[in-house]
């Protein structure tokens, strides 16, 4: 196949971007959108021009590295597919696609399609675990959990960090993530005792990153590689909601 | 240089036990003056960084990634083994012991494996309080799944993303601590050096991947948790940037390397579909339980899989390991099914393929069960090959997937450079010759959460070294010398990219130095790499510069390394004259050609010693003596 690419250049986060136009020539359908990438850039590298810079790491969808907006999509468009695992067969002779990175302001451009996307590390930081320390704990069949709520809190666990909801929301809300990392463990009594400031202190960390509110449109369930459900944003609230109500805001730090 | 293992005495079910107690402490106020660098932040580093802190350390945590919650733990599918004998079915640490040794093939130290079978209960206990969801029954309890090598089923699992949900286990547990300002945290940063400081480990030098900034770091000892090097052979299901640098930089500063051609080829990944593949994606040996591998009993027979009736297929695992079947370990299914593809019924394009079909199972247990236990993987093949597995079966083929080898550790994970430890698969203590499946999580957690945070208070309490210093001028030495390799890369501006160096690189050893080696292509393989890399050093093409986001710079500093470490992977094969696990020479099998290991011979650990620029490593044989294993031919018939 040949294509045309329209793709973000950015020399750094400092510097002004634009659309730059390349030519991908001779890709064959069973390459991943990633690897289309990797021979155009080749190309560049044997004519001494800067290659394309973006995120990529495990290339099977599990890591979240990867973060492109295709053709206006988030991950590319189909369900439950991350960049690196869409591949060319889904795209058609003499196309003309546009390759452009995540854009929210949480989420500054660091090259190119290279975003970054530390403001998650900080979410999580804020609260998104359990305080065990390493050793001392019981037995891990003492306290049985129900299989639906063990596979409940799976389907929330699963999120990848990836970011593709941030960048399909127009208010680039990260609901979804948080709601994910709050349901996970809200959902299995081994994150109970913790639950409401764990609420509060990500949810105040998720503000002061700059991430917009949610929009109640679910574009964010829609590009989720993960297929993670937008009902976990309302267990997100009604946890937030009795967070507030309890008033149990305890100091940070410490053990 | 001569290698002391430091097992401790004792009877071989006590000596952990008797080495904690005999092991010094560091008082729990004095934790906070020493300072520990991690490299990695994989299952090994995430666990022990944060076990650390939790313990009082300062910790500086090192990444490549732009997140630690990246690292290539996540990928791991199938599972975690345990000695929990939750299913009744005979386990206990004595098994799973005895299994892994064996699985092993008798390569690996005792006293090591015997601890790690121990620990494996703690860590589930710790990751299920930490909110791990593992897989449960309807009544509230854990569930397992049998794997490889194992006749028993003790393998804990998350839906087919177990190492998805240890990772990110330890990664919040990393995390707390990162809050809590214990772990000092840096993503997007690569080690390129360790610093030595009157011989003991007392920091690293590094580069910032966004603003290209070379830097050095201190620190009372050095933790190296940086993966595998299964990336040399370019395809593999290893993450694009693995890499064999942290380990390999070690090894130029004196941390002997043991095991290299210890490699584990994975029987169950998708196949390559042309020249632009970048990976390899490995589909979880789980889907063994399951499904049954098989080809076609006549070379050639081409008719698509569903018109081939029973009688004209060769389930070939079944046939020839009957009593393990589809479940024989990873080494000999990913022989026997290059044996089928050598003679020419293999499947697909290129006949580089077996099919693992599922027809029967979904024949017995429903579709719908099937897809409840492996419906991520079966969507995962489709994406990738645009089949659906439920009406076909699977086309898998073996691919590079995990290395054994690594840097030499005694029994308290501690390099031959004094307060350099390394953990995970950057080290080589646990697997022998060939790992089980269901084991690299198991270990990998627990050097980082129940070892090493044991052993560094020992080495801090018992050595009496400076504190480190970033004002001592070994680490402007070494930061000068990383940046002139650097400004190097950079000025050669020649033709060729690096990844078609690392490609061909790749096919070399593939071809001379993979599933099965000899003689005559080890030494072709020695002829050609010191070729290739004169070639490199005169003709790669990295544009761009130094200072600033260059991620084909990155790259070719790992390629350079590779082209290094491939001699001493082919020379450590070509040494090590019989074969076993991961290695399989042909010149040593027997007559239904199983791989023939050479105990009087070959019962030992081979280091390798670096003896500096231009000259053969020094090989130090580190004997196998095994107290209460008797070494048996590795049979799964």
């Amino acid at each position: 196949m040949n294509l045309t690419l329209k793709v973000w250049r950015q020399k750094d986060g400092a510097s002004q971007g634009q659309m730059a136009t390349y030519e991908a020539r001779d890709i064959n359908p069973d390459m991943s959108f990633l690897e289309m990438l990797d021979v155009v850039n080749e190309t560049l590298i044997t004519k001494g021009e800067d290659p394309i810079a973006f995120d990529s790491d495990c290339r099977e969808g599990i890591c979240g590295a990867c973060s492109l907006v295709i053709n206006g999509v988030a991950h590319g468009g189909h369900r439950g597919t991350t960049a690196c695992q869409l591949h060319m067969r889904h795209f058609k002779e003499g196309e003309t696609i546009t390759v452009e990175p995540w854009r929210a302001r949480a989420f500054p451009i660091v090259k190119d399609l290279v975003s970054d996307r530390g403001a998650f590390d900080r979410i999580i930081q804020a609260g998104g675990f359990v305080s065990v320390n390493t050793g001392g704990t019981v037995d891990a069949n003492c306290l049985p959990v129900a299989k639906t709520d063990s596979d409940e809190a799976m389907d929330a666990a699963q999120c990848i960090g990836c970011g593709a909801c941030v960048a399909a929301c127009k208010n680039a809300s990260a609901m979804l993530f948080v709601s994910a990392k709050i349901s996970h463990l809200a959902i299995l009594p081994q994150g109970k005792p913790e639950r409401d400031r764990r609420a509060l202190s990500m949810v105040r960390t998720m503000d002061e990153e700059g991430f917009g509110n949610c929009t109640v449109t679910g574009s964010c369930e829609a590009v989720c590689p993960k297929e993670i459900s937008l009902d976990f944003i309302g267990r997100l609230n009604r946890e937030y909601g009795k967070a507030i109500l309890k008033n149990r805001i305890e100091r940070q730090g410490g053990d | 240089m001569t290698l002391d293992s430091k097992v401790p005495s004792g009877p071989l079910a006590q000596k952990w036990d008797k080495h904690r107690f005999d092991m010094k402490l560091v008082n729990p106020a004095n934790k906070r003056k020493f300072d520990v660098i991690v490299v990695g932040t994989g299952l090994a580093g995430a666990s022990a960084a944060a076990s650390m802190a939790e313990l009082g350390y300062n910790v500086k945590a090192f990444c490549f990634q732009d997140s630690p919650r990246r690292a290539h733990s996540i990928a791991a599918q199938g599972g975690i083994n345990a000695a929990k004998n939750y299913q009744n079915d005979g386990d206990s640490i004595q098994r799973l012991f005895y299994d892994t040794i064996k699985g092993g093939d008798f390569r690996a130290r005792e006293a090591n494996v015997y601890r790690l079978a121990q620990v494996s209960v703690n860590i589930i206990d710790q990751c299920v309080a930490q909110g791990v969801p593992f897989a449960r029954e309807y009544g509230g309890m854990l569930t397992n799944r049998s794997f490889g090598g194992a006749q028993v089923s003790r393998t804990f699992y998350a839906r087919g993303q177990t190492g998805q949900q240890l990772l990110l286990g330890a990664y919040q547990a990393l995390s707390r601590q990162i809050g809590l300002g214990k772990v000092k945290m840096f993503p997007r940063t690569e080690m390129l050096d360790v610093v030595l400081i009157d011989g003991h480990a007392k920091g690293i030098v590094v580069r910032n991947l966004v603003t290209g900034e070379i830097s050095t770091h201190a620190a009372d000892a050095v933790v190296l948790a940086t993966g595998g090097y299964g990336n040399v052979f370019y395809l593999s299901t290893n993450a694009r940037n693995c890499n064999v640098s942290a380990t390999w930089r070690a090894f130029k500063k004196g941390a002997a390397f043991a095991n290299p051609c210890y490699t584990q080829i994975h029987p169950t990944c998708i196949p390559v579909s042309g020249e632009h593949q970048s990976k390899l994606t490995l589909m979880s040996e789980s889907l063994r339980n399951d499904g049954r591998v098989w080809v076609p009993k006549k070379a050639g027979d081409n008719r698509p899989a569903a018109q081939i009736p029973d009688s004209d297929r060769d389930y070939f695992l079944e046939r020839k390991y009957p009593s393990f079947g589809n479940l024989a370990p990873r080494d000999i299914s990913s022989r026997a099914a290059k044996e089928a593809c050598d003679a020419g019924r293999g499947v697909g394009p290129g006949g580089l393929g077996v099919y693992l079909d599922f027809a029967d199972a979904i024949k017995r247990l429903s579709e719908n069960t099937v897809r409840e236990r492996y419906g991520n993987l079966f969507d995962m093949y489709e994406r990738i090959t645009g089949d659906n597995a439920y009406q076909m079966p699977m086309r898998i083929f073996p691919a590079v997937h995990y290395t054994m080898g690594g840097t030499w550790v005694d029994y308290n994970l501690m390099s031959t450079i004094p307060g350099l430890f390394v953990l995970g698969e950057a080290n080589f203590s646990d697997h022998g010759a060939n790992r089980l499946g269901a084991s690299a999580l198991m270990q990998g957690l627990a050097d980082g959460y129940f070892i090493l945070p044991y052993t560094i208070g020992n080495y801090f309490a018992s050595s009496k070294t400076s504190k480190p210093d970033l004002s001592r001028p070994e680490f402007k030495a070494a930061l000068e010398s990383i940046q002139s390799k650097t400004r190097q890369l950079l000025s050669i501006k020649g033709k060729r990219t690096v990844s078609s160096f690392h490609r061909e690189l790749g096919r070399l050893l593939w071809e001379k130095c993979g599933m099965a080696r000899n003689e005559k292509g080890l030494k072709e393989a020695l002829a050609k790499i010191p070729e290739l890399r004169e070639e490199f050093w005169k003709n790669v093409a990295v544009p761009g510069g130094g200072a600033e986001m260059n991620q084909t710079l990155e790259h070719a500093g790992r390629v350079a390394d590779y082209l290094e470490f491939a001699e001493l992977l082919c020379l450590d094969a070509l040494t090590r004259k019989e074969s076993c696990g991961g290695h399989f020479r042909t010149e040593f099998q027997t007559e239904d050609g199983e791989a023939l290991r050479d105990d009087d011979h070959y019962a030992f650990v081979s280091a390798w010693s670096y003896k500096g620029e231009g000259k053969t490593p020094e090989l130090i044989q580190e004997p196998l003596v095994y107290e209460e294993v008797h070494m048996s031919q590795r049979s799964y018939k």
